[in-house]
């Protein structure tokens, strides 16, 4: 019995040692030790060498499906009056009226849609080129070689049975030390020594969260960083976005008061720095949301606010519609672009899936997570410009930014039916068209019409 | 885990759907990955719900007939069979297909069982005929509010008037095939698919 607790003592030692030395000190003052480096350089060696054996396997056996593409049908771009014109062709001098191939416009979009949509892809992980040896990603390969899975075997084991409880030790000491330290910090009477003590703490102990994932994260543009009494904007992908905006800078975390372990986790942070924490009934009220918000804002000595307007977690493919509330308290956004790299692990949050431990479960097994961040330069609401209009347009410039395509759909979407209106407004436009008030009959023949379109495809 | 996609296809059966569709293996298999991202309740079969569960589609004013479709007379459920069957209807026409001896049974895909797609769309009670009430009823989905129902009724009698030439007032199907004769269906109802 005693020799077991000498031996736990022994490890505990040893453990505490190893973090402070190698990973709490480099944190504190945000150097690296080059390790992770390291491990993603001969990761990256290693899949590339995976993928030449799985495309020379896949050649050895002919029937094998396809490399997966990024669609599986081509759609052709008209809008609905164009699309009408060239199905009536066949009669124009009933342009304006009624036609029975009408339907037939409908019928093809609505097959379209079916069989591949803009919106429900993104609300599942995307599928990768080539298999990067986690069996969670395997859908469309399987075996091709004795090499192949042996590393894949050995993967597993370095995976699970080394990196995750390392991974896991880490992450509980880093969550714990910030509990401990903010509270301590908690203590001091307001001073700027405070300030600064309080971002070390924040600072220190999401670097050591983020090795705990195995986080390599590169910023770009630190020029454009957030500032004091700005609102920062980012597109959302996971609860790990927090973690890894704030290794390179203190916010003021917007969100929900929960229960328990991130009840505790949040009423601490709340004493060392101003966080804006809402109770679920306010969250209702939109105007006191947002009042609240602009008083932050407008004491110029606060931190930045963090807010993920998309509203929820989405694939990393793509930008969803922006709500307009963060848009409307006033104060400069900055822009900030996460991309994340597919090849080492999955990072995006299906929450219908998955909850949130099973979730950190799968990130903390994967093999790391690579991570691009842009800041992009500051942006204020321009004259004659509505909220609406100005959240599309930050929209765009994050979407550029990342190569990620701009959707104007809701990504609420996941949870709740679209709404009717859409549908209303597609209704309207096909009305104009055949009562004639959309004058689908140009000067344009038939064929000419139909030559210039496929030209444009 | 992983590897659902792929393995719960057999081969025969994407064999058996290769020769009813004449979809390409790779296709099958792709489709078949839509198939099961859809089917929410991982039963293999698909309800009307998943298909509405598609924003891009339930604001489609014609969403509800063209859902219609995929579902025989009477049932609920669509598995991936019946699913493919019914896409295999928008398959590009192939040029080759057309110079091979005909086949025993009409593909799918050929232009009177494209057009015959069509027509359902209008007959809602499935008895080879569009009468003047079913045409006003797709009409009315197809416009919304925007139309009185006077100014659809018009558009309804002289859409029957054009077509009818047998003086039955509706539209069968050899009238529709009549209308519709110089639509060039085989591009307008066929789906572009990748490899």
């Amino acid at each position: 019995m005693e020799n077991l607790w000498c031996v736990a003592g022994t490890i505990f030692q040893l453990w505490m040692f190893v973090v402070v030395f190698f990973i709490m000190l480099p944190a504190m003052f945000g150097l690296s030790l080059g390790v992770t480096e390291v491990y993603i350089q001969v990761l990256v060696k290693i899949l590339e060498w995976a993928t030449l054996r799985i495309q020379r396997g896949r050649q050895e056996q002919p029937s094998a499906s396809v490399p997966l593409h990024k669609g599986i049908i081509e759609r052709a771009g008209g809008s609905m009056e164009e699309e009408m014109w060239q199905l009536r062709c066949s009669r124009p001098e009933a342009a304006g009226a009624f036609c029975l191939s009408d339907g037939v416009y409908f019928c093809k979009k609505g097959l379209e849609s079916i069989v591949e949509d803009q919106v429900t892809q993104r609300f599942s992980s995307e599928e990768l080129a080539s298999w990067n040896l986690l069996t969670r990603t395997n859908q469309n390969f399987y075996y091709i070689s004795l090499r192949l899975t042996i590393i894949w075997g050995l993967g597993v084991f370095v995976r699970y049975c080394i990196l995750l409880p390392f991974r896991i030790a880490l992450a509980s000491t880093g969550l714990s030390w910030l509990v401990i330290g903010t509270s301590v910090v908690g203590f001091l009477p307001e001073s700027s020594a405070k300030n600064w003590l309080s971002e070390l703490v924040h600072l220190t102990c999401y670097r050591i969260c983020a090795r705990g994932l195995s986080a390599t994260i590169h910023y770009h543009n630190k020029e454009n960083r957030p500032q004091k009494g700005g609102i920062c904007v980012a597109n959302h992908t996971t609860p790990i976005d927090v973690v890894i905006l704030a290794n390179d800078g203190c916010y003021a975390m917007v969100g929900q008061t929960h229960g328990g372990l991130l009840g505790i986790l949040q009423k601490s942070m709340v004493r060392s720095c101003p966080h804006v924490w809402f109770e679920r009934s306010e969250m209702k009220d939109r105007n006191a949301v947002t009042s609240r918000l602009r008083h932050h804002v407008a004491a110029k000595t606060k931190l930045p606010i963090l807010i993920f307007p998309e509203g929820t977690c989405v694939n990393n493919t793509s930008v969803m519609m922006f709500k307009k509330g963060s848009f409307e308290i006033g104060g400069t956004i900055y822009p900030v672009t996460i991309k994340y790299d597919r090849r080492f692990g999955d990072a995006f949050w299906n929450s219908s899936k998955y909850n949130i431990v099973s979730y950190l479960l799968r990130t903390m097994t994967s093999w790391a997570i690579v991570v691009n961040v842009w800041y992009l330069p500051p942006m204020t609401i321009q004259d004659g410009e509505d909220a609406a209009q100005f959240a599309n347009r930050v929209k765009s410039v994050i979407a550029h930014q990342g190569g990620l395509l701009d959707l104007a759909w809701d990504g609420g979407l996941k949870r709740y039916k679209v709404k009717d209106s859409l549908k209303e407004e597609q209704q309207k436009t096909y009305s104009n068209i055949i009562v004639g008030q959309n004058d689908i009959r140009t000067t344009k023949t038939c064929s000419e019409t139909r030559g210039s379109i496929m030209l444009d495809q | 885990m992983g590897s659902r996609a792929s393995t719960l296809l057999r081969e025969e059966e994407i064999e058996e759907i290769k020769k009813e569709t004449g979809f390409s293996h790779s296709q099958i298999t792709r489709l078949y990955s839509r198939f099961t991202s859809l089917d929410k309740g991982e039963n293999g079969t698909l309800s009307r719900e998943d298909f509405q569960r598609i924003p891009e589609l339930a604001i489609n004013p014609l969403g509800d007939r063209i859902i219609n479709a995929f579902f025989p007379e009477g049932e609920d459920q669509v598995n991936f069979k019946g699913f493919m069957r019914t896409l295999a209807h928008f398959r590009p026409i192939e040029d080759n297909e057309k110079n091979k001896n005909p086949p025993a049974t009409e593909p799918l895909n050929s232009r009177t069982n494209k057009l015959l797609f069509a027509f359902r769309l209008y007959d809602l009670d499935r008895d080879d005929k569009i009468s003047r009430d079913e045409l006003l009823q797709v009409l009315r989905m197809m416009v919304g509010v925007n139309i009185s129902d006077d100014q659809l009724g018009s558009i309804a009698d002289r859409t029957i008037q054009e077509a009818d030439t047998n003086g039955d007032s509706c539209i069968s199907f050899q009238e529709f095939i009549k209308v519709l004769e110089k639509v060039d269906v085989e591009q307008k109802m066929s789906i572009r698919f990748l490899h």
